[in-house]
């Protein structure tokens, strides 16, 4: 296959699985908390219904409000062109290596934050405060774990990283599975999952993320939320391509693709159950302990780093 | 014209402007237009000269024999000083396009001859310092830049408060200039031996050689006495206070290109000067950038005052192209030219953008104080209804400044990273380990500066207006204000989308430094592909990431109005109790409590709630008061203990004074007969 | 096993000791720092005889069954009887900020590291790398005696230490003599039956087991 076309297919993939993805990690985890689940398509009813509402905008919001839900659908889908999921061979992987897209990442950030202040409400701000606190603490743990990623393959960027993982022979890598262990405990504070935030709760003062966006409706609901899916779903194709791309095409093979394809959605779906276990097994922190959280994160990074310069 | 004829023509340009307004003074509304547009085709000029040497790399020198007999004045023009050069005059060109507007605002208040004046001595200066190619000369030059800023920050004299602060800078800047007179003296003395003069040329200290201990007190005076000018934590302290109070065209050209000639300074020390020195002195460069880089965006954070908040940032910024350099030292003191070109290159870009940017945000600042006459956050807010264009470009200048692609800070961040990602090649253990973590400090300070322009641009231009007067008489500035804010934001998103050919012309900085070049492996594969070190590396593309956004945004948005359906505006949700009004916003105070809290330890922070009402209960009360001092701990723990140690000298030396005649006539009787005993 | 892989494996280990050292150094619940004590002891005694295995020097099969008797079955169940006797065993640790205390741990490592450059340029043996490793247990061991308040937990920090020593004298030079082997695990063992009795008496004395309460004692102001 062309490499644009399985640009288009991985686009197309990302577009159309997330919901999928999100309700998947919703079927798990009632199955596991013994409840009935709405079942796998949900969010895509979700999703549907929101596109046909119609908007109610808070009085005093400005352009940053409205045009943030697109700025965030925006950079989520172009950050989903960049990671490789089930080829390598990507026309656009070179347009950011893994900190160029963590900094991607930060955009929708920073204007979700800007749309939470910019209706004016107390709640807003509050989010925006706390998320922003959080990424900042976040960061500096992201860089690290990417660090000591990068030092295996001496490379940021993810094609390149994902070659060298895939080819290399079988090794014990102590630095790799700290930086995984601080990847997966920063992936939750970034995509807001237990235990740092509820993506589920509304109440007053544990909301984070849903705190900014409470004002949202219709359409830009719909594109906040389908965003937020597709941002969960490449931190999971992010880690998939770290630390585990076994089964990923080399080139556009139809059954090279098809075994990606497989790959991934096995790979994906396997993260999903995993991610349901850390979240019904722990409880939301209080706010003041994600430095702690994250300080750990930091820590579990720096010594992978450092295991990498005694041991490897 | 050859460039350095064009910087001179810059500068005499700008000289004899200033010579010219006195006599304008009497017609200030025809003054402020005229000089301002002579400082524009002026810095216009440099920014020429500046290219023009970078393009070509011209290497041109000149001796005037003006000053003192026997002592002419050299000048050189070298890829270095061209480059800023550029620097300068790209912001010098835009701030001078905004003060048009900008001064205008102060007629009938003031006179504004002086301000005119200094502005244009104030860019001779700075212009000249860069174009010194002796010790002498650069040292008349940066004199003539402090003198003529310190008068700028006085330029509103009547209060306090203003004048306290011009002091506070032009002591530090006197110290600092002490300190860099000291280090030139040390390498010109061992230049040409101390009993001669000829050593004051620069290529006289280019040639020296110098024993590793001179070198090291040479750089380090250097270093200190720059690092005052620049701002470097712990000598930031005049920066919070002179950068507020200066008229804001004044604050966005200190901030964003006075620092920077301390810049050129240390590299023009360190790499051109002496070229020779171990590693140890880049890990001091690299340890001092990443403590002004933390430090100064957390104490940034803590601010509500706009503009402080900026100065602030400015120590942050310093700090990161501070750690540019010290990784560019490190490298090239273990012998990696390739390494250390990508880190000066880092370094340098991060120069140009943040001269541009905090020009930028200085300029949107000074607009905003200009159409609210209020400089506490806490007091404003929805300023986005009311100043649309200024509003849009400020956000421009946070978005930059918070290193967010597809904008320039991001570029030179992730430059600087590039450059750490490469320090496992270091030969030395322990570095290997330690440098790392600096990148993770650069991280913090990047998401922390995030953190803070969210706020800052949250409460200033978001929300609903806090002020206590009605918001109904603030209007959008000017044309030329706005003129000169969007040609910054508009470099801003070049130099974000096109770093290839930034770095292409950057390039020959490096190579005649010490002949490491990047832009082979950097521009390889076009324009549009930005590869530092190889593109198995690492790769970014400006263009792509803009575009891509760009078009994803653009058809969404066509697929989501093809419907066009309605939108209903409503009432903010108040949870079912009273109506929301603008207090009940959340205020920077607010937003910073978080951080406040975990990097508490840092700051003196006093914090008091007081419960006004009968009974002195928290449920009966009718009215809270909250008040929050924050401040430097540097005050106290460096400054203060100094202060009160001069204080005490002085009082001691004040023993001489004795108010008799008789006395002082003693003092100088006695001087002379020891002087005439030791030289006799 | 191939030689790779047992050098893989041993570093592993390494690495898990390692990271049960920051554990305990920054873990406030007495039964959690009790639960990865006995996990550090079993990952030694499992690096132990892995070192054993490779390099057939066999007593240190010995010195391995040692260790995870005394360190994962004996002493655990010894403080976990104390604790449960004490009434302590739902008491959570105040601690004065964690982050700062894993930055000094992390300083540690990168100095011990340094500290070993010279032998592990010296040294020929397969585990030389995991010396700067041990070296950095012991000092996080110390690291929590320093930083914990309460009396078991310095305790803890102390038995970890002494973890750290026994790490470090296999990586050094595969294991001490196993005359020395024996005289420290009798000494380990009595040393906890005396910290058990002044446990009691310090919780007898001031109603708690806070070391910060001891500073009483103090005759002057």
């Amino acid at each position: 296959m062309h490499p644009f076309a399985i640009e288009l297919l991985q686009l197309l993939m990302l577009l159309g699985l997330a919901p999928a993805f999100a309700g998947w990690v919703k079927v798990v985890k009632c199955r596991l908390q013994g409840r009935t689940s709405p079942g796998i398509l949900q969010p895509y009813r979700d999703i549907g219904r929101l596109f046909v509402k119609d908007v109610v905008l808070a009085e005093n919001a400005s352009w940053i409000f409205r045009f943030t839900p697109y700025l965030a659908f925006g950079v989520t889908v172009l950050a989903g062109g960049i990671i490789p999921l089930i080829s390598v061979d990507l026309p656009l992987a070179a347009t950011a290596d893994i900190i160029a897209l963590v900094m991607l990442f930060a955009i929708i950030r920073f204007f979700t934050a800007l749309a939470g202040m910019d209706i004016g409400t107390a709640f807003g701000g509050m989010g925006a405060s706390r998320e922003m606190m959080i990424s900042s603490l976040a960061e500096p743990a992201m860089l690290m774990a990417v660090f000591t990623v990068s030092l295996a393959s001496s490379s940021t960027s993810l094609t390149h990283m994902v070659t060298v993982m895939a080819h290399n022979p079988l090794m014990i890598r102590p630095s790799l599975a700290f930086a995984l262990i601080a990847f997966i405990m920063i992936a939750l504070a970034e995509t807001g999952r237990i235990p740092v935030d509820n993506p589920a709760t509304h109440l007053e003062l544990t909301m984070i993320h849903e705190a900014m966006i409470l004002e949202y409706s219709g359409r830009y609901l719909a594109l906040i939320e389908w965003a937020g899916m597709m941002k969960l779903m490449l931190f999971f194709s992010l880690g998939i391509a770290a630390f585990c791309p076994w089964g990923i095409a080399a080139g556009g093979d139809p059954p090279d693709l098809a075994l990606g394809v497989a790959a991934f959605i096995f790979k994906l779906m396997l993260g999903g159950v995993i991610m349901v276990l850390i979240e019904t097994g722990l409880a939301k922190m209080r706010i003041f302990r994600v430095s702690e959280y994250l300080g750990s994160a930091f820590l579990l990074a720096t010594l992978g780093m450092i295991a990498f310069f005694i041991l490897e | 014209m050859p460039p350095l004829d064009l910087a001179g023509f810059s500068v005499l340009l700008l000289l004899f402007t200033a010579a010219l307004s006195p006599f304008l003074s009497r017609w200030e509304r025809f003054l402020i237009p005229l000089a301002f547009s002579l400082a524009t085709l002026a810095s216009f000029t440099a920014v020429l000269a500046g290219f023009l040497t970078l393009l070509h790399g011209t290497n041109a020198a000149a001796a005037i024999a003006l000053g003192l007999p026997g002592l002419p004045f050299n000048l050189r023009l070298d890829p270095l000083a061209g480059f800023f050069l550029v620097v300068i005059g790209l912001l010098s060109t835009f701030v001078s396009i905004y003060s048009i507007g900008y001064v205008r605002g102060y007629l009938g208040h003031r006179p504004v001859t002086p301000l005119v004046l200094f502005y244009l001595l104030f860019l001779a200066g700075m212009l000249m310092v860069v174009l010194a190619d002796d010790a002498y000369f650069f040292l008349l030059s940066w004199e003539l830049m402090a003198a003529a800023s310190y008068f700028l920050v006085m330029f509103e004299d009547e209060r306090a408060e203003n004048r306290r602060a011009a002091y506070i800078y032009l002591l530090v800047a006197h110290v600092g200039a002490i300190a860099i007179l000291l280090s030139f003296g040390v390498m010109a003395g061992l230049a040409s031996g101390f009993d001669r003069f000829d050593g004051y040329t620069f290529d006289a200290m280019r040639s020296a050689r110098l024993s590793p201990e001179w070198a090291a007190a040479a750089f380090f005076l250097a270093f200190f006495g720059f690092s005052a000018k620049a701002g470097v934590i712990p000598l930031h302290v005049w920066l919070p206070e002179a950068h507020p109070v200066a008229p804001s065209n004044v604050s966005a050209l200190m901030s964003g290109v006075m620092l920077k000639t301390s810049i050129y300074g240390m590299v023009r020390v360190a790499f051109d000067l002496i070229r020779d020195f171990p590693w140890w002195w880049g890990g001091i460069v690299l340890v001092f950038g990443l403590l002004s880089a933390v430090l100064g965006v957390l104490y940034a954070l803590m601010q509500h005052d706009l503009k402080r908040l900026l100065a602030y940032h400015s120590v942050e910024n310093i700090g990161i192209i501070l750690i540019g350099l010290g990784l560019a030292m490190i490298f090239t003191s273990f012998h990696f030219p390739a390494l250390a070109a990508l880190a000066l290159v880092a370094a340098l870009y991060h120069t140009l953008n943040h001269a541009l940017f905090k020009g930028l945000l200085f300029m949107g600042a000074g607009a905003v104080i200009h159409a609210t006459h209020e400089r506490n956050m806490e007091e404003m807010g929805g300023l986005i209804h009311l100043l649309p264009w200024t509003s849009a470009l400020f956000l421009i200048g946070c978005v930059s400044i918070s290193g967010l692609p597809p904008f320039n800070g991001f570029v030179s961040e992730w430059l600087t990273f590039q450059a750490f990602l490469l320090s496992p090649e270091l030969p030395h253990p322990l570095l290997k380990l330690l440098v790392p973590l600096g990148a993770a400090l650069l991280a913090l300070t990047g998401a922390l500066a995030a953190a803070c322009f969210v706020k800052a641009f949250g409460v200033t231009f978001l929300g609903a207006w806090r002020g206590h007067r009605k918001a109904t008489r603030i209007h959008e500035v000017g044309l030329s204000m706005r003129l000169g804010m969007a040609l910054a934001a508009a470099s801003c998103l070049a130099l974000g989308v096109l770093p290839t050919y930034v770095i292409g012309w950057m390039d020959i900085i490096p190579e005649r430094l010490f002949g490491g070049q990047i832009a082979s492996s950097a521009g390889k594969f076009g324009w549009m592909w930005l590869t530092p070190y190889s593109h198995e590396r690492a790769s970014y593309s400006g263009p792509v990431v803009f575009c891509g956004i760009l078009a994803v945004v653009a058809v969404a948005y066509l697929l989501l109005h093809v419907r066009g359906a309605a939108i209903r505006r409503a009432p903010l949700w108040d949870c079912g109790f009273e109506r929301i009004t603008p207090r009940m916003q959340y205020t920077a105070n607010a937003f910073a409590m978080p951080i406040r809290r975990i990097f508490g330890f840092l700051f003196a922070i006093r914090e008091e709630v007081e419960i006004l009402s009968p009974r002195n209960h928290a449920v009966t009360a009718e009215r809270f008061h909250y008040r929050l001092r924050i401040r430097d701990r540097f005050w106290n723990w460096l400054y203060t203990p100094l202060a009160v140690a001069a204080f005490w000298i002085a009082r001691w030396v004040g023993k001489l004074q004795q108010g008799r005649i008789q006395v002082y006539l003693l003092y100088s009787f006695v001087t002379l007969i020891v002087l005439l005993a030791f030289l006799g | 096993m191939s030689n790779a892989l047992v050098v893989q494996l041993n570093m592993l280990l390494a690495a898990l000791i390692l990271l049960t050292s920051f554990a305990l150094l920054v873990q406030r619940r007495i039964f959690a720092i009790l639960h990865i004590f006995a996990w550090q002891g079993f990952f030694l005694g499992l690096s132990t005889a892995i070192i054993g295995y490779a390099t057939g020097v066999h007593h240190l099969y010995v010195s391995s069954l040692l260790t995870l008797g005394m360190k994962v079955v004996l002493l655990p169940y010894i403080l976990y009887k104390l604790i449960h006797k004490l009434k302590i065993h739902r008491e959570i640790e105040s601690m004065i900020n964690t982050p700062a205390t894993m930055m000094v741990g992390i300083a540690l490592v990168i100095f011990s590291y340094h500290l070993t450059a010279p032998i592990r340029q010296l040294s020929s043996l397969m585990t030389r790398s995991t010396l700067a490793l041990a070296l950095a247990t012991v000092m996080l061991g110390l690291l929590m005696m320093v930083t914990r308040r309460h009396a078991v937990s310095q305790i803890m920090g102390f038995l970890a230490m002494e973890n750290g020593l026994f790490f470090a004298a296999t990586s050094a030079t595969y294991g001490m003599p196993m005359v020395v082997e024996l005289g420290v695990a009798l000494d380990l063992l009595i040393a906890a039956f005396i910290f058990g009795i002044f446990f009691f008496h310090i919780n007898t004395t001031f109603d708690s087991l806070d070391v910060e309460q001891m500073a009483k004692l103090k005759e002057t102001d």
